[in-house]
């Protein structure tokens, strides 16, 4: 049973991104979508949480999201894979269902 | 693969709605089945077809109606939600003695039942919202 994971929060604003990866099972997958893209960026406080996180999961950032925040896409945390809307439809698909944390 | 949508925020308060449609033209474009978008909660907002962005915003609703014209897709806003919010079909206007509807085209307004038939019937339900 895979699941996908979506968050869309910075987590500089709330706790979303933090409790899904602390709740969710091995071998899951995470999107970030929205404010969440922030989280996948070098050199934050949260960098250190997703780079270990990524032993345990499959991490995505959505890159429209991405650039309509000026985020660089050079600064993007190595292992994350920047995808498109047609890769979260392909994860969607892919995943045996999908839990968005709100 | 047959998907079922839920929307649950408005077109003014974050990015759900916007990203909802973005994931739906994508997966029209995959050759998807969109089962059913269901608007829920303050989602409802985005039915009304009196809203009147400036030019050069994004219209939304537009969007959608137009979404749903050209690829038959089956628009749901909940009841509750709607009539808490002012969002009215003919039918419902009549029955609260009110003046005029406010639906757009391509949107219906239905019970929570069809919700919970998208989470059944489709594949995969996946949530918009805040």
């Amino acid at each position: 049973m895979s699941m996908l994971h979506t968050v869309n929060k910075s987590p500089f604003e709330n706790s979303t991104v933090t409790s899904c990866i602390s709740m969710c099972a091995k071998d899951s997958s995470i999107l970030f979508i929205e404010d969440a893209v922030i989280s996948v960026m070098k050199s934050t406080k949260f960098t250190e949480m997703i780079e270990s996180s990524l032993k345990d999961f499959k991490m995505y950032a959505l890159k429209p999201d991405l650039e309509a925040r000026g985020l660089s896409l050079n600064n993007v945390i190595e292992g994350v894979e920047i995808v498109g809307y047609e890769d979260f439809v392909d994860l969607t698909t892919e995943h045996d269902s999908v839990q968005s944390w709100l | 693969m047959k998907l079922g949508i839920l929307i649950n925020e408005g077109p003014y308060q974050h990015q759900a709605s916007d990203t909802a449609l973005q994931y739906v033209k994508a997966a029209i474009k995959k050759g998807h089945e969109i089962y059913r978008v269901f608007f829920y909660n303050d989602g409802v907002n985005n039915a009304t077809r009196l809203a009147t962005p400036p030019q050069d915003d994004r219209n939304i609703t537009k969007e959608w109606s137009e979404l749903a014209k050209n690829h038959n897709i089956d628009l749901v806003v909940c009841v509750a939600a709607a009539q808490r919010r002012g969002i009215l079909d003919k039918g419902e206007a009549e029955r609260n003695g009110k003046d005029s509807d406010n639906i757009e085209e391509g949107f219906r307004i239905s019970g929570l039942g069809q919700l919970v038939e998208a989470g059944i019937q489709a594949d995969r339900l996946i949530t918009f919202g805040d």
